[in-house]
């Protein structure tokens, strides 16, 4: 059974958003790096880049599969999580303390329209 | 197999001065080479006798598995058995010596070669011409699209931008439609495996470029529909694509022209025994009715009485640069020497022969589908045509996966199947045999596959340390992947 | 039913229909609506003999006519060292698949990762694929990469001194696929530096593709492109005759992002135009953008050094429609073929032949245009062909033809 923490906010394409006052950490949850297998690379973003909700923003990679980054909200990228480039296998031992990107948000609203934790748990459930 | 000699590359055999070559002497006389344009650094190319690369390679042959070397059962990849006349004739420098930019009056023989196949395949697939000039199936599929796409285009319907594919589809197809330029359209398959109708009507509209199908689907199973999805896609303006990777069990039964299609490639490599090569060459022919023929892309052979002749671009001058008259896809007329071995097999067969591929492929794949079902989960139990899927083992209570049953058959001598494809089932097995196969080896491949069933139950650690008897056990894709060394660097 | 191909017997069949139940093999096809099942006969001849298939094919290549050959324009008659055809023909390597098995695949493996190291060496690039279709496709993959690696610019430059034949498979890739496609023009022969400047500038350009040597057989200097490309974040695509890189400056040297091309120079027969093989390498950069299959280094279960495929998840069959590229094969046997000219020329004879294919072609144009009847079109240096205008040309063709010499290749000015 796949992880999921209290707090945070979920996407359909198994993104969460964890907010931090006006930014957010973006991440692939549990289940995602469960269904990908062994990361083997993660597509990263350029600080300052900027992308509206659902916009990719990069890629992670396993040796079977591949699976497009969306993003669940609007924003400018403050920080990647540049120990991935090295160990992307970091996602597989904990995707949640390992964050993707850091972003700006644009506009907080946006948060309202994504899951929390239970309603992510029974969408994975399904 | 060859495991004592396995493991060393060309480079690791290199002194510097040894020489496997012999060239005239030059008697041309020095030309300086301007100096400005000359590279630093020689190419660190491996410097060897000629004994030592002919072993290198010998050697190396015996780590590979072909067709001659036993049985392929290798679903959607029709793995037959490649005529070695075929390849005599293909070695004849009466061809392979010719230049592709020699006039025309001096390849009359060539170009009768790739007009007579153009016509076989015409009539084998009630299609009326062909182009030969795509290299392999994924760029006839390309190919096929960009005919679709000029006939809508030329005719003034610019938004038919959308293209169907089955779920069940070979991965290239949605790949060959985004790189035509067209949206793919997922529809939906039934529980019994076949393009779901209901499903389909409601995609349908005036943004339709075409629907992509393989009929028999990559399950095995004949798309019985397919007169009422020509009909439905017909009426909404849109074209038939028919993907011929599975045309082998339809010689003999039935053509994808008489089922309403516009446009069909096939796999000469497949349907029409050229060998795989280790992945290629290939050749991808596409065919079309004749509304399209127009859009054929150029070069394209034709007939002029008794002359065979190349049809030369268009010069009409349209004023956006482009016209669809002059479609290109190719340097030349394709990958010819593929295409002569696919004649010779054609003409090999004989109308009489070539009408059993398909009864006798199918036989033959259910054949085993029956022997094995109580051992093998058959996700869809109905009359297979050339192939069929099973998903994993029956028990699966052992933990063994569908990858361990395919690494232990490497170790009985036999490919394994092609698995974890379609996607439809999560422990896929494509088992296809082809005509060519005998029921002996049929047989043999049956009573492996039920020993491994019976090794899962008892010993499922065999099969999780599977392949034993090869020159190398399982490869670490992760490291691969990881690490991506792609290329060979000297330590020294 | 049964042919020297059909090994089934009537009772193999006869206990086959047993096994599934059915009681004649038309029963298997039982769903097929009758009005689409064929009932007829095709349009062939009856089965050949393998005496009367040999004998046919021998009499239609008669029709064919082989040439001392002077023509080249992207294909090359030449010599192919006896060792090569041979072990190429092996039936394990010619009757394979691809290599999706490692475990019984070391041998397509271990030549298509010496492959990608050689044209990396004889390029000066970082990485290679395992191969394209051809030079003029692997260049259409080019165009299509540097397209999709800007999600901004649309364009994609080209020097018109590329061969028209690349130049027309790049515009029906590029029109398809919705890039626009704008020429550079030429001058004396070779690629105007001014009017990349101007271009470059003026759209917004995702990348550049030149040829070397381009296709009159100038050797061009591309000083300076490289920098003008990556000043305006535009990938450089270098086109060039694989052999003539033995002595060539590198599409590495001259800062290219990219470096494609065919490898039919590489002793392949000249089979009429294929099969030959593109070859495709990049800066490792671009490792994950770039199409097609790749071979890369890692170990077994027991430790050994093995080669398997690698990185697909780039590829159409785990990326279906967001793949690099649609294709899904590489031309393997005629990489081998390429891997073993190589291995058995080696450093010094590739650079041999190619000195002496120099020579060679400079030897004839003196001696061609001291006769007063051909004159050079472009004061440029050439590598190993090159351009001249010849008085009363077709006659000239037409007697050299009837003497069994293939004496060059017509330019004519293309229309579209």
């Amino acid at each position: 059974m796949a992880k999921v923490i209290e707090g945070l906010y979920y996407s359909e394409s198994h993104e969460y958003v964890r907010v931090e006052g006006d930014c957010a950490y973006i991440g692939i949850t549990d289940y995602a790096q469960h269904a990908l297998g062994n990361v083997v690379y993660v597509d990263m973003p350029e600080v300052d880049d900027e992308f509206e909700i659902e916009e990719g923003f990069g890629a992670v990679e396993s040796v079977k599969a591949a699976s497009d980054l969306n993003a669940p909200v609007s924003g400018k990228v403050l920080e990647v999580n540049e120990a991935l480039e090295d160990e992307p296998e970091l996602l597989n031992k904990d995707a949640f303390a390992n964050w993707i990107i850091k972003v700006e948000l644009t506009d907080k609203s946006q948060l309202e329209k994504l899951m929390d934790s239970k309603a992510y748990e029974a969408f994975c459930a399904q | 197999m060859n495991s004592k000699l396995y493991g060393k590359l060309i480079f690791e055999f290199s002194h510097p001065g040894r020489k496997a070559y012999s060239l005239p002497k030059n008697d041309f006389g020095r030309h300086e080479f301007p100096e400005s344009m000359k590279r630093r650094n020689d190419a660190e190319l491996p410097e060897c006798d000629e004994l030592t690369v002919v072993r290198h390679y010998t050697n190396h042959s015996g780590n590979n598995f072909g067709v001659d070397n036993g049985f392929y059962p290798l679903g959607s990849c029709t793995m037959k058995y490649n005529p070695i006349i075929d390849e005599e004739i293909a070695a004849l420098p009466a061809f392979s010596n010719l230049h592709p930019m020699q006039p025309e009056q001096t390849v009359q023989g060539a170009l009768e070669v790739e007009y007579n196949l153009q016509q076989a395949l015409s009539t084998i697939t009630g299609m009326d011409d062909f182009t030969l000039n795509p290299y392999a199936g994924a760029h006839g599929e390309l190919t096929g699209l960009m005919i679709i796409r000029s006939y809508h285009e030329s005719r003034g319907d610019i938004k038919r931008k959308k293209v169907i594919v089955p779920d069940s589809a070979h991965g290239t197809n949605p790949a060959s439609a985004a790189v035509c330029g067209l949206e793919v359209v997922e529809v939906k398959s039934t529980a019994d495996g076949l393009v779901d109708v209901d499903h389909l009507k409601p995609l349908l509209g005036d943004d339709i470029a075409a629907i992509m199908l393989t009929n028999p689907n990559t399950l095995g199973l004949f798309e019985k529909d397919i007169p009422e999805i020509a009909n439905l896609i017909h009426s909404c303006g849109g074209l038939l694509y028919y993907d011929g990777a599975n045309l082998n069990p339809l010689l003999g039964i039935s053509r994808p022209g008489d089922m309403g299609f516009d446009v069909v490639h096939l796999n000469l490599h497949k349907t029409f025994s050229t060998p795989h090569g280790g992945g290629g060459p290939g050749s991808g022919p596409v065919g079309v009715k004749e509304h399209l023929r127009e859009f054929l892309p150029k070069p394209h052979v034709v007939k002029d009485g008794n002359r065979f002749t190349v049809e030369s671009p268009c010069c009409c001058r349209k004023s956006d640069g482009y016209c669809f008259k002059n479609n290109r896809i190719s340097t030349y007329l394709g990958n010819f020497l593929v295409n002569l071995r696919a004649y010779a097999y054609i003409l090999s067969l004989g109308k009489e022969n070539i009408k059993n591929v398909g009864p006798l492929a199918t036989l033959n794949a259910n054949y085993i589908k029956e022997s094995l079902r109580n051992d093998y989960e058959l996700p869809i139990d109905l009359v297979c045509k050339h192939e069929f899927v099973f998903n994993g083992l029956k028990d699966k209570s052992t933990g063994v996966t569908t990858m361990d049953v395919a690494k232990r058959l490497l170790d009985y001598g036999f490919h394994a199947p092609t698995i974890y494809f379609p996607l439809l089932f999560s422990e896929a097995m494509m088992i296809e045999p082809t005509e060519t196969e005998s029921k002996d080896s049929i047989d043999q491949f049956i009573e492996v596959m039920r020993v491994i069933a019976k090794e899962a139950r008892e010993t499922p650690q065999l099969l999780k340390d599977a392949p034993v008897n090869t020159p190398i056990g399982r490869v670490d894709d992760v490291l691969a992947a990881k690490q991506s060394i792609l290329v060979y660097k000297d330590d020294k | 039913m049964t042919y020297k191909y059909f090994p089934h017997t009537e009772e193999d069949i006869r206990e086959m229909l047993a096994k599934v139940g059915v009681n004649s093999i038309e029963d298997l096809f039982s769903e097929i609506p009758e009005a689409i099942r064929f009932r007829g006969d095709y349009e062939l001849p009856e089965a050949k003999s393998e005496l009367e298939l040999r004998n046919f094919f021998q009499k239609i290549g008669d029709k064919n006519q082989q040439f001392t050959c002077f023509a080249g324009a992207g294909v090359y008659d030449h010599y192919t060292p006896s060792a090569v055809p041979n072990i190429v023909s092996r039936s394990e390597y010619l009757t394979s698949y691809t290599p999706y098995q490692a475990e019984i695949s070391q041998g397509t493996l271990h030549y298509i990762f010496e492959f990608q190291s050689m044209m990396t060496h004889l390029t000066g690039m970082d990485i290679s694929n395992a191969s394209m279709y051809d030079g003029s496709t692997a260049t259409a993959e080019a165009m299509l990469m540097a397209f999709n690696a800007s999600s901004k610019a649309d364009t994609v430059l080209y020097s018109s001194t590329l061969d028209p034949k690349t130049i027309a498979v790049l515009k029906t890739y590029a029109h398809f696929h919705g890039v626009k496609l704008v020429s550079l023009d030429s001058e004396n022969g070779v690629t105007s530096k001014n009017d990349l400047k101007q271009k470059i500038t003026q759209e917004k350009v995702s990348g550049v593709i030149v040829q070397q040597p381009n296709f009159f057989g100038i050797i061009e200097d591309y000083s300076d492109f490289a920098d003008i490309c990556h000043e305006n974040k535009a990938l450089f695509v270098m086109n060039s005759v694989a052999a003539d890189l033995a002595l060539l400056k590198t599409p590495g040297e001259w800062g290219a992002d990219v470096a494609v091309g065919d490898v039919q120079s590489l002793g392949l027969p000249m089979a009429f135009g294929g099969p030959y093989a593109g070859y495709m390498c990049s800066t490792s950069k671009l490792m994950r953008k770039l199409p097609g299959r790749i071979v890369g280094e890692t170990k077994d279960q027991r430790g050994q050094r093995a080669y398997v495929l690698t990185l697909q998840a780039r590829e159409q069959h785990i990326r279906r429609q967001k793949a690099t590229s649609n294709i899904c094969s590489n031309q393997s046997l005629v990489t081998l073929f390429a891997t073993i000219y190589l291995s058995i020329m080696g450093k010094e004879g590739l650079k041999e032949a190619a000195q002496l294919g120099y020579d060679a072609a400079h030897y004839l144009c003196d001696e061609f245009t001291k006769t007063g009847k051909a004159k050079l079109v472009f004061n440029q240096p050439f590598f190993n062909e090159f351009l001249v205008r010849v008085e009363n040309r077709d006659a000239f063709y037409d007697k050299a033809i009837t003497q069994g010499i293939l004496p060059g290749v017509k330019v004519v000015k293309t229309c579209c």
